[in-house]
């Protein structure tokens, strides 16, 4: 007795179990979020699941897996392979370090798994690397750098300073300021990655007879810069990406960053009806202003949504393709795709500013237009 | 003028590096303990003086407060967990408080959050100083010279003048002997401890001010506090300051003019890489010369 009835609440079950819809999306997060660098894993989780959230129904489809990093490329490794093997995700997403990406995308897309970038870019990806299965919804990771060179050209800033960390990324950052800077570079200092004290770097300044400093130092790095450079009265005025300016940082650079110009792809005043509801639902959500990462990880979240609407992810081509149109109201604004699947987008200048006791960044005027990479060429697909 | 900046700097750099320093080596001398936390408690010593200073407005206090929780926090930690390590070999140490490291940081990421905290100079101490011959200084920077330099005497008064120093010292000579002259060795080891910390909380504090105040801001200077123990000798003080200014002025100047130096054989762009590569490495070579030369450090008694 007690079995058969068993046996009808199972067939019930298996019935209803059909009628559903199709299985929903499975992604896997893969962040930092313990550590020195979790700020920018958990605005780029809180980030992704705002989306969903604000998407309603539609947000149901992505079952979403999140797994911390801690910083490590073998942790990484680890955690996309348990994902990949045993938790069979669909997509993968959400690494901030470009040395983590190396280490887990190459292999995610091998394997048949969608990456969808919302931070990390390396130049071996978006070029002879670059792959039908990976996305970078940020940018390349020039792109920033090239445009405070666009700026600092149009800004007519005769002689710069320039100054980064010396590992990959700060060669790329050098290399693609130089790319666009037209004027002289009258020094050019790589840093020690994770140097807490720039006091030698500051005198180097000083005594240069550059008109301006541009500097890439992501995290602790320009926190300890922006301080020290402030204290040391040096007056040369400052440019550089927006790492260093993001809304995640900028309260422990204090009131050292004021009128800092920065470039990047996005701020929270950007003027566009996604952007608007982004902000306000971010901060009623989390009580703090989004910074950059979160906006990439929420258009992220969109762009697959949008592609979920399209096309079943079983269908790899249907999907590849319903990802590449981009239709998702971009927090950006404008948002397109180039042929490598990096994105062609404007950058802007912004400034730090202080709203109220806020500080923040307002954008002061565009830096590039419809920009898309150096690497565009070298990729064949 | 340019060389004399560096040369401060590289001043500065040293007497940070030896507040940090001065308390691990007490420890390690003392104890005979590898305590891979010493970088935690100098985190704890940054967050501390944040939250008491965002809080009362006060920079003082702040510092006040560093000191104070960093040595609360080091007693506590001696007592609950390393008290048990001490008869262990230095393996189990290193793992234990490497887990401590793992459980300092959550908890402060859990108790102050994931982003970096704001930790603002005092007005009186912000904004550079003309020196003698016209050179611009950071006036705190001054004050961290300051700062190195009253503790540097003050554990050498503590040291050589007072009764815990003779304890100290007896404790580091021969730990069996002064338990049995009736010196309770466990007590004088939680004290030891917590002043290590505490100079490790006042190091985070100080150094907070012109940099970041964050998770894991501990462990880069915990690497380089190591280098300045095993330069200057085990447990020597005095070891620990010489140590800490030769790698000072090693790697600021190093830093300074490594570049120009190479852009007479390289062109200027690979001079700049080479020499940055080059300055990186160049403490440890130092530290690797004075292993082959004095293997027990410059002022280490033990072998």
């Amino acid at each position: 007795m007690e079995l058969k009835r068993l046996l009808i609440c199972g067939t019930a079950a298996l019935a209803l179990a059909g009628m559903a819809q199709a299985e929903p999306v499975k992604v896997g997060m893969i962040t930092t979020l313990s550590g020195g660098g979790a700020g920018l894993g958990v605005d780029t989780r809180d980030g992704f699941l705002l989306a969903l959230k604000n998407a309603g129904d539609a947000g149901k489809e992505v079952e979403l897996v999140i797994e911390d990093d801690q910083q490590k490329p073998d942790v990484a490794v680890q955690i996309a392979d348990k994902m990949i093997q045993s938790e069979q995700v669909d997509v993968l997403t959400g690494i901030v370090w470009s040395n983590l990406a190396m280490a887990v995308v190459p292999a995610a897309v091998a394997q048949d798994k969608f990456y969808l970038s919302t931070n990390a870019a390396p130049s071996q990806l978006a070029g002879a690397g670059c792959n039908p299965k990976y996305f970078s919804v940020s940018y390349q990771n020039d792109n920033l750098h090239e445009a405070a060179g666009a700026h600092a050209t149009d800004a007519g800033i005769g002689k710069v300073f320039i100054m980064a960390p010396n590992y990959p990324a700060g060669q790329d950052s050098l290399a693609g300021f130089k790319r666009y800077y037209k004027g002289e570079v009258v020094s050019e200092v790589y840093t020690q990655v994770g140097q807490t004290d720039y006091a030698g770097e500051i005198a180097q300044i000083r005594n240069s007879d550059a008109d301006a400093v541009f500097f890439f130092l992501p995290g602790g790095m320009g926190i300890a810069f922006m301080k020290q450079y402030a204290e040391s009265g040096v007056g040369k005025p400052v440019i550089g990406p927006a790492f260093s300016f993001s809304q995640d940082i900028l309260p422990a650079v204090g009131d050292a960053a004021l009128g800092v110009k920065n470039t990047a792809q996005w701020a929270k005043d950007l003027d566009n009806p996604a952007n608007k509801a982004f902000v306000e639902t971010f901060q009623a959500e989390y009580g703090r202003l989004p910074s950059l990462y979160a906006a990439q990880a929420y258009d992220t979240a969109n762009l697959l949504l949008s592609a979920i609407a399209k096309a079943d992810v079983g269908d790899a081509d249907a999907f590849r393709a319903a990802l590449a149109e981009a239709d998702f109201p971009s927090v950006r604004g404008k948002f397109s795709f180039g042929p490598n699947q990096h994105p062609i987008q404007d950058y802007y200048v912004r400034e730090v500013v202080k709203e109220g006791d806020v500080l923040t960044n307002k954008i002061i005027g565009p830096a590039m237009t419809d920009h898309g990479d150096a690497y565009a060429e070298q990729c064949s697909m | 003028m340019l060389l004399a900046e560096q040369a401060l700097n590289g001043l500065q750099y040293g007497m940070m590096l030896f507040l940090m320093a001065a308390g691990l080596t007490l420890v390690f001398g003392v104890m005979g303990l590898i305590n891979l936390a010493h970088g935690s408690l100098y985190m704890t010593g940054a967050f501390a003086c944040a939250a008491v200073a965002a809080a009362t407005g006060s920079f003082w206090l702040g510092l006040v407060a560093s000191l104070a929780a960093a040595a609360a926090a080091g007693a506590l930690v001696e007592i609950a967990v390393i008290r048990r390590l001490y008869a262990r070999d230095h393996l189990d140490q290193v793992l234990a408080t490497f887990a401590l490291i793992l459980v300092f940081s959550e908890g402060t990421r859990w108790l102050f959050g994931s982003f970096p905290l704001y930790l603002k100079l005092p007005a009186a101490l912000s904004g550079a100083v003309v020196l003698p011959g016209g050179l611009h200084y950071p006036l705190f920077r001054l004050v961290i010279i300051g700062f190195g330099a009253a503790v540097a005497v003050g554990l050498w008064w503590l040291i050589t003048r007072t009764r815990l120093g003779i304890r100290i010292r007896a404790g580091e000579a021969d730990r069996e002997m002064i338990g049995a002259l009736g010196v309770d060795i466990a007590r004088l080891y939680t004290i030891v401890f917590a002043l290590g910390a505490a100079l490790a909380g006042l190091a985070g504090a100080l150094v907070g001010t012109i940099q970041s105040v964050q998770v894991g801001m501990g462990e880069p200077v915990l690497i380089l506090a190591f280098v300045v123990v095993v330069i200057g000798g085990i447990g020597s003080i005095k070891g620990a300051l010489v140590g800490a200014l030769l790698v000072g002025m090693t790697d600021t100047l190093g830093k300074a003019l490594l570049p120009g130096l190479l852009s007479r054989v390289w062109d200027a762009s690979s001079a700049n890489t080479i020499g940055a590569s080059l300055a990186s490495v160049l403490i440890y070579v130092l530290m690797a010369v004075v292993l082959i030369l004095r293997p027990q450090g410059l002022f280490g008694a033990r072998g």
